[in-house]
């Protein structure tokens, strides 16, 4: 969310690892010379990766600099993106979805049972610093309604009993399994399959669909 | 060429002209927010929707280019009702405080309020608030008023070319601002005053002054630097509060530099309001008659070749006519208008021109800048080097100071020498000019107001002919002067130079210091080294406390710009008149008034007693001054004077853009900017530690 650099305490410096620096550097030949700006988003998402989750402005300002574009137009970009952290965020960002399809299917619930189980309000960090609560808007994954994202990975078809034993999981340091926590494969019918059921998983279906892999989308 | 139907009117329009061109070429008014015609389409207001036939629903008309066949209406019920929803949403977010809002009377969103607005809010929820952002001492904020029209960010960054402003957070947390707290580092920064169609950004020094109703407004022209932009000043009573631009495609479009806009209040400083003459060491408040019977008893048997003058930077021609004439008069040949000493006379006029003009800068593709830094030489100029940029196709080579100019320029060295080769034809920049089709120089200050200045002129234009800058049959001279006093062309063209014999500024320092030259009369010279004026009998008229006035034993208060009707000629040798907005203080007369009166004093009186007569007088001089607003292309012929240049730097002769002259030095509002200038903000970026 937006934020001012004033309202957190900055680094003075920033520069991207010589590693990530290559891993930059391939993502700014994707694009056609002259157009590096185009890079703009992947690599303050790596600027973010290394340094614990969250874009100080030197990060900003080092982005700006790899890409020779205005530091302005990177703010732009980084204040623009829910994705992006401009504060100091916990070791799991757990995010919560609370738009309309997943509210419909239970989004309070998740929201309780995490903020009573972290014991902070939407977007705080605990005291031992392990997790951040946000709510966020959605991120696609209405299928599987409710659903946070935790790190990189969703966690879908919440309930309150789910949502507690993920968080306990992160707890103890553990990786709960991303996905649906229901049993459900996918996206596919939470009842199961309802169609094509004749189908055997692994034949060949001739572009109609279905098959292992469930949704081709 | 597309065929479309407006409100029933059928018209033909070119083709890539949006819809809301269309209407205003036939007349119709569709009101706007975000859409300028200088700047790029945002669309983002929704201010100028119409309905479309065909359309499945209301259209921008900023960002729809017109199409054939297309049925507009502009002032059906349901236009009007989409308008009114827009405005309704424009306004849940914007405070109703426009009692307090120094943007009232002029504020685009009251006056379209009072169209499409509704008469009262069926909001009832809080309206938001945003902090406020600190630009720099020049624009005052006040961010919950803005609806995000981006107009000053597209400004900053496309016209201005310093992309700081931008648009942070998303949705309602959305803020225009600069993110990280600094003051904005353009010199035309002011323009986004006029541009903000609400209350957001308004002038920090004119804050709360006056009402625009209040003002007096004369249009006129500015002088604080060589540009001649148009401006309108706006008085109340005897007190000059705000210079805005006024609208002239040739010269400045529609933008004028932050220091024409705000030094203004430097009008009200240091002035210099009544006659003076120093006894016992002490200067004194004298009567006119008390300085003029000084004057004539000093001149009392001195002979014609020991007396001189100079004409200073904010001169005005008819003052310059007059101090020729007078000079003449008495009987000496010292007479120059050329304080920095710059190798430049008025032989030929091409020769001391922007003969390119303004304008014509959009015509060229190649440009080579010597000796010269146009973003503080002549900031508006320099816009419109940046725009022809901007175009595309346009190569940028510099000899001088590197400099963020603010388009991408070549680097060629800051050496007199790289302009040897260039005129051999032996540096690679060469086959540029070559292959240009429209290629120019520009000569600055920098290049001339040195001693070998007449080298790097005659050089200049050996660049000129080797590349075929000059082709009378195309009508082009790419050869240009980029002057940085507003009285210069008008002097070289009024002949204010040395006469056979006569000193120049640096020979009459030197007459002075060694008794030589017993009394110098300075019209308004504070640029000088007046340290160096020895024992002689100094005359001073302007109408700041600078310089000269302190150096003076007779003082004569003048009137500033903004107080005479005055002609003045622009670095493109265009003619121009300021309007006397206000009165000048206390004694203060104008100028060539004040030499009329002198020469009376002194028994050989000016054969003009009023301003047709001195004008008259002016065209006599030089026929160029009867054609008012307008550049009279000069032919080409030889100038300058082959010799070796020497190997020292270019230099700008703007050492700080915000004190160029006695008005802006007396200027708070510039002090601060110069001070600000001075001291480089922590802008402390992450590779720096």
């Amino acid at each position: 969310m937006s934020t001012t650099p004033d309202a957190v305490e900055q680094p003075d410096s920033f520069a991207f690892t010589g590693e990530n620096l290559e891993k930059a550097k391939a993502i700014i030949a994707n694009y056609p010379p002259d157009r590096q700006a185009s890079a703009v988003m992947p690599l303050l998402d790596l600027a973010q990766r290394q340094h614990d989750g969250w874009l100080p402005r030197a990060a900003m300002d080092h982005v700006a600099e790899v890409l020779e574009m205005p530091p302005i137009r990177v703010y732009e970009v980084a204040t623009f993106y829910t994705m992006y952290n401009l504060a100091p965020v916990g070791r799991h960002h757990v995010r919560v979805c609370t738009n309309l399809p997943c509210w419909l299917r239970g989004s309070d619930d998740v929201v309780d049972t995490c903020r009573r189980s972290l014991d902070v309000d939407l977007g705080a960090t605990t005291e031992d610093g392990m997790f951040t609560l946000d709510e966020v808007e959605c991120m696609g994954a209405c299928v599987n309604a409710p659903m946070m994202q935790v790190g990189d990975d969703y966690y879908e078809d919440l309930d309150a009993a789910s949502t507690e034993s993920i968080l306990a999981k992160l707890r103890a340091g553990q990786t709960p399994t991303p996905g649906p926590q229901n049993g459900r494969r996918g996206c596919e019918p939470v009842g199961g399959l309802t169609t094509l059921t004749e189908i055997k998983a692994g034949g060949k279906s001739r572009g109609k669909g279905g098959g292992k892999s469930g949704g081709t989308a | 060429m597309p065929k479309l139907t407006i409100d029933g009117r059928e018209v033909e329009v070119e083709p890539g002209l949006t819809v809301l061109q269309a209407c205003e070429q036939v007349g119709i008014e569709i009101p706007r927010f975000c859409y300028h015609e200088r700047l790029s389409i945002a669309g983002n207001c929704r201010m100028c929707l119409v309905d479309m036939e065909r359309a499945p629903k209301p259209v921008a008309s900023c960002a729809m280019p017109v199409g054939e066949g297309m049925v507009i209406h502009t002032n059906t019920e349901k236009v009007r009702k989409m308008r009114k929803g827009v405005m309704e949403f424009l306004l849940i977010n914007h405070p109703l405080d426009c009692p307090i809002c120094d943007q009232g009377g002029e504020c685009d969103l009251q006056d379209q309020a009072m169209a499409y607005g509704f008469d009262r809010g069926r909001f009832q929820e809080n309206k938001r608030a945003v902090e406020d952002k600190d630009l720099g001492p020049l624009i005052a904020t006040e961010m919950t008023r803005c609806i995000h029209c981006t107009r000053c960010i597209r400004f900053a960054t496309e016209v201005a070319g310093v992309p700081e402003l931008g648009a942070t957070g998303r949705g309602e947390a959305m803020e225009v601002g600069t993110y990280v707290e600094h003051a904005l580092t353009s010199e035309l920064s002011g323009n986004m005053i006029d541009l903000c169609p609400v209350g957001a950004l308004t002038s920090k020094p004119y804050a709360f002054a006056a009402r625009p109703w209040e003002l007096h407004k004369t249009q006129s022209i500015d002088v604080l630097d060589a540009v001649g932009s148009n401006v309108r000043v706006d008085a109340r009573g005897p007190e000059v509060l705000r210079v805005l631009p006024r609208l002239n495609e040739e010269v400045n479009e529609e933008w004028i530099s932050d220091k024409t806009r705000f030094a203004c209040d430097g009008l009200k400083r240091r002035r210099l309001d009544r006659a003076y003459v120093r006894r016992d060491g002490r200067l004194v408040e004298a009567t006119w008659q008390e300085a003029f019977a000084a004057i004539a008893e000093r001149l009392d048997g001195v002979a014609g070749p020991r007396i001189a003058a100079i004409a200073g930077d904010l001169a005005d021609c008819e003052a310059m006519v007059a101090l020729k004439d007078l000079m003449a008069a008495l009987g000496s040949p010292h007479v120059d208008c050329r304080q920095d000493g710059a190798k430049l006379d008025p032989g030929n006029r091409a020769g001391y021109l922007f003969n390119t003009t303004i304008a014509g800068i959009e015509q060229a593709d190649v440009c080579l800048l010597v000796g010269t830094n146009p973003r503080i030489e002549a900031a508006v100029l320099n816009s419109r080097l940046r725009k022809r940029f901007v175009m595309g196709g346009f190569t940028v080579g510099v000899i001088g100071e590197a400099a963020d100019l603010t388009y991408r320029t070549e680097i060629l060295g800051n050496d007199p020498a790289v302009i040897e080769q260039l005129a051999a034809g032996k540096h690679p920049f060469a086959e540029r000019l070559q292959a240009a089709h429209w290629p120019m120089v520009i000569v600055g200050m920098g290049a001339l107001a040195r001693p070998d200045g007449a080298a790097v002129l005659a050089a200049c234009r050996t660049i000129a002919e080797r590349f075929e800058m000059v082709r009378e049959a195309d009508g082009w001279n790419g050869f240009n002067v980029l002057h940085t006093a507003a009285a210069r062309v008008g002097g070289l063209d009024l002949g204010l130079v040395p006469g056979e014999g006569g000193r120049d500024v640096a020979g009459i320092l030197d007459g002075a210091a060694k008794g030589e030259v017993e009394v110098v009369y300075l019209l308004g010279a504070d640029e000088i080294d007046t340290g160096g004026l020895g024992g002689a009998f100094v005359i001073y008229q302007g109408h700041h406390g600078d310089a000269g006035a302190s150096r003076a034993d007779v003082i004569l208060p003048g009137a500033a710009y903004t107080e005479k009707n005055a002609t003045y000629v622009n670095t493109e040798g265009r003619v121009q008149r300021t309007a006397r907005a206000v009165f000048p203080p206390g004694q203060g007369r104008e100028d060539w008034t004040v030499l009329r009166a002198l020469s009376d004093a002194l028994g050989r009186p000016l054969p003009y007693d009023n301003l047709g007569q001195v004008r008259d007088r002016l065209t006599e001089v030089n026929p160029v001054f009867a054609a008012v607003g307008d550049v009279v292309p000069a032919p080409w012929g030889p100038f300058g004077a082959a010799g070796k240049m020497e190997a020292a730097p270019f230099a700008s002769p703007v050492a700080d853009f915000y004190g160029t002259d006695p008005i802006s030095r007396a200027s708070p509002t510039m002090a601060e900017c110069s001070a600000l200038c001075a001291a480089p903000q922590d802008r402390k970026t992450g590779t720096d530690g």
